[in-house]
């Protein structure tokens, strides 16, 4: 089994309100240094081995439904899993 | 003729959109759940707002793959009226039946007033009922209604006249003020404002109902031997 982790991203060209305030509000409290904020969603799927190559899945798991990759990118690593 | 309304898990809009056409229009409307796995029967396909599966992931995610769009997908190459309001144009774009997507709107709060709309194309079996130019008063519900699409799409739309409302003021950020648009076919309609909402004086306003008698009157025109 493989543990895959999944971060989704807005793309760079696309404005994140929810990171603006976020960062807006460290500004704030003082945090002068936050030069930006982004907000992305992380998911977490654990794959069972199979003949299909996982990468090819993953990917396409992530085109169909995971991200909309008009305004999203991800990026994803793979962790084998030693079942017990 | 026969509407179908389609039901998803979270849809909260749909009494009202079968109200409209039912109870304002007097035409056949029927609520179909969302694994049903045949409209043949239907004429026109109404998508109401809602959060369908609680617009977890992305609005209208989830929902892209309910039994029941297949079906969509059919009645729309079909050339059948589908008209996804609100949530329901949420779930047309992440089906790619209609370009773009819905961002959170740019001051994050959820909006719920009655707005201006200019009708920017009044050819479309949706808006013929409308002036060209025309502006309206329809309520708005929604916290992601941001239209947001690149260059090349959006001069897509323009170009073909593909966008058919726009906001009289930019409230929640979307691109060039689009609050509706249209496949390039012209079968196809989302918008974010909802007439089903504005179809009576005593609930504030009926500009929305023209919409639904649009969509009505250009079937019976092309349907007149079943008249």
């Amino acid at each position: 089994m493989k543990k895959v982790k999944v971060y989704v991203t807005l793309r760079e060209s696309v404005l994140d309100p929810q990171g603006s305030a976020v960062m807006g509000s460290l500004h704030k409290m003082g945090y002068d240094e936050v030069a930006d904020v982004r907000i992305g969603k992380y998911l977490e799927l654990v794959i069972e081995d199979s003949e299909r190559d996982v990468d090819s899945l993953v990917n396409e798991l992530c085109h169909r439904l995971l991200a909309n990759t008009v305004i999203e990118d991800y990026r994803y690593e793979i962790e084998e899993v030693v079942s017990q | 003729m026969k509407f179908a309304v389609i039901v998803f898990p979270g849809s909260n809009c749909d009494l009202d959109m079968y109200h409209a056409v039912k109870d304002e229009l007097g035409e056949e409307a029927e609520y179909v759940w969302h694994d049903s796995k045949d409209l043949s029967s239907y004429d026109g396909i109404l998508l109401p707002g809602g959060f369908s599966y609680g617009d977890y992931l992305r609005c209208g995610a989830i929902a892209q793959f309910s039994g029941v769009m297949d079906e969509v997908r059919k009645a729309a190459e079909a050339g059948k009226p589908v008209l996804g309001i609100c949530n329901g144009f949420q779930i047309l774009t992440e089906a790619g039946l209609l370009p773009g997507v819905l961002l959170r709107n740019k001051n994050l709060k959820f909006m719920c007033r009655t707005v201006g709309l200019k009708v920017e194309n009044n050819s479309t079996l949706f808006t013929n009922e409308y002036e060209q130019g025309e502006e309206i008063q329809i309520p708005i519900a929604h916290g992601e209604g941001n239209y947001y699409c690149d260059d090349a799409t959006y001069d897509h739309l323009k170009e073909n006249n593909q966008i058919v409302f726009t906001y009289a003021d930019d409230f929640n950020g979307s691109r060039n003020n689009i609050a509706g648009i249209i496949n390039e076919r012209g079968n196809v309609l989302g918008m974010m404002p909802h007439p089903e909402r504005a179809v009576s004086e005593l609930i504030g306003g009926k500009d929305g109902l023209a919409l639904f008698r649009s969509i009505v009157k250009q079937w019976r025109e092309s349907h007149v031997s079943h008249a």
